[in-house]
């Protein structure tokens, strides 16, 4: 067993158990980002608004997601709340957690990129007749998530491998399913090489996705860019 | 309606009527008292020291600020007694701001259609047919597909007019509209507002611009710590201001 064995590196590069795996991880970090966003944004609104009962169940909120560990969350959910009665299985628990937890730093990201934009933006959006809701959708929030793509792609970045976390609960992910696989030959160097390259992989095609997400969204911003695409 | 009774009331009630109007910032009060009407047509000048409470008063008008007490008309709606929607009645009044704000996210013509599109309800054909229109008057039709932050202080300013009118406002609200400008784009944006004042606009005007006043106003009022200390028809303020404090400060405004 000693050494390195290019015959089994390469044959783990490309095991469909494993990509099964990744993809998994995949799956649960754009859930988790996605819906995560979702709550995040009402969190932030809540924690912005002036009313003590909507601000103040939302900073309890983040302070308790926050100030406690995803591993002892998923551990709580998952193994914890059946004790009361209230079971989720394995994905259930896993996207919930990740999904909880998330929204709290998200909702930090969503108020800072709001509170950005400045009071005239606001006040012009109101001045031609806007109700709240529409200064929101189409003054505030496109303004605050071209301020607010930096850190979350980062956030991004970290929940793609915050994901193995779940594999504690035995989620069945990308480094759950690297060691599940162990047990067939023995080959840890080799499976744990190719895990990192998958999570690799997946953070760099983000980084990429990222960068052409910002150009897109800072377009208006770039004093070149209209000159050049008259229409 | 009858249309006679229609008319003659339209033509007597003030466009904008601000009455007795008191605003604190928490424990500072900067509105004191503060009355004004604007009729139909009127150009008033509003100009004073700063931190005079000019900008305030203008944004109370439109209730972007609300108002502690008094209360304030817009051709006869109240918009404190909470039986107009606020949105609606500002939809009428237009804005222009030091800064322009222009949403610097969309290109020109966006800015002029989203308001007459979500806010008026207008068919985006209709929207763009008016945006149009009103770029050409003001000279920008060659931006439309430019983003603002591409655009000169001044070109921006102009289009922020034209966003303005787009709502076909009973109103145009100024506030310091050339103070951020570079001295070479001043004119640009004042000529746009004299054709404006020219074409009968009713329009309520915070600056310092006193040749702009000396043309096109019918009264100014000049504000100092809150309170409105002069409103006088424009020849009188000019040739003969009440107040010593209004005469300090138009010696120290027309001396540079
Ligand atoms: N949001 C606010 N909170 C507290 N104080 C404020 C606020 N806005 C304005 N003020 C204060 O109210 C006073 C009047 O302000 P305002 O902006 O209306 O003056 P102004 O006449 O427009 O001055 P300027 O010529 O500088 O624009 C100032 O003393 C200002 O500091
Ligand atoms: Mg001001």
């Amino acid at each position: 067993m000693k050494g390195w064995h290019w015959d089994g590196f390469f044959e783990y590069l490309t095991n469909g158990y494993l990509i099964e795996g990744a993809l998994v991880t995949l799956g649960l970090t754009v859930f988790s980002i996605f819906f995560g966003l979702i709550l995040g944004f009402v969190i932030a609104v809540m924690r912005m608004s002036k009313y003590k009962l909507l601000s103040a169940p939302a900073y309890f909120y983040t302070w308790i997601m926050r100030g406690t560990p995803l591993l002892v969350q998923l551990i709580i959910i998952y193994t914890g709340l059946p004790q009361l009665g209230i079971k989720f299985t394995v994905v259930e628990s896993t996207l919930i957690g990740l999904t909880l937890n998330e929204a709290a730093y998200l909702s930090e990201i969503v108020r800072a990129g709001i509170a950005a934009v400045s009071r005239g933006q606001v006040n012009a959006a109101r001045a031609i007749g806007m109700t709240p809701f529409q200064v929101m959708r189409y003054v505030v929030a496109p303004q605050a998530f071209r301020i607010i793509i930096p850190p979350l792609g980062n956030s991004v970045n970290g929940v793609l491998k915050t994901t193995s976390i779940a594999s504690i609960i035995s989620m069945e992910e990308l480094l759950r399913r690297t060691q599940v696989l162990i047990q067939e030959r023995f080959l840890v160097l080799e499976l744990f090489v190719v895990a990192a390259i998958y999570y690799l992989i997946m953070t760099t095609a983000w980084e990429f996705i990222q960068r052409r997400i910002e150009r897109r969204f800072g377009r208006a911003y770039d004093p070149q860019a209209g000159l050049v695409e008259q229409r | 309606m009858n249309a006679a009774d229609g008319t003659s009331a339209r033509a007597t009630t003030p466009v904008v009527e601000i009455r007795g109007v008191d605003k604190w910032y928490s424990t500072f009060q900067v509105l004191k008292g503060c009355s004004l009407s604007v009729a139909r047509g009127e150009v008033v000048v509003v100009c004073g020291p700063s931190g005079s409470g000019k900008s305030t008063l203008i944004k109370c008008v439109n209730a972007l600020e609300p108002v502690n007490t008094g209360d304030v008309l817009i051709e006869g709606t109240s918009i404190t007694d909470g039986k107009a929607s606020l949105s609606k009645l500002r939809a009428r009044v237009g804005m222009v701001f030091q800064h322009f704000e222009l949403f610097p996210h969309m290109s020109v013509l966006e800015n002029l259609c989203i308001g007459q599109e979500k806010v008026l309800k207008r068919k985006s054909e209709e929207a763009r047919d008016k945006a149009m229109g009103l770029l050409a008057r003001v000279g920008m039709t060659a931006h439309a597909g430019k983003y603002p932050l591409q655009l000169s202080g001044g070109q921006q300013q102009r289009i922020a007019i034209a966003r303005a009118l787009a709502m076909d406002p009973i109103a145009m609200l100024f506030d310091e509209p050339t103070s951020a400008l570079d001295p070479e784009m001043i004119t640009e944006v004042l000529d746009v507002m004299v054709s404006l004042a020219q074409e009968g606009m009713t329009m309520m005007v915070v600056t310092h611009e006193m040749g702009f006043a000396r043309k096109v106003a019918d009264r100014v009022v000049f504000m100092d710590r809150g309170e409105i200390v002069e409103d006088t028809p424009k020849a009188r303020f000019f040739e003969d201001p009440q107040s010593d404090r209004a005469k300090a400060f138009l010696s120290k405004i027309l001396s540079h």
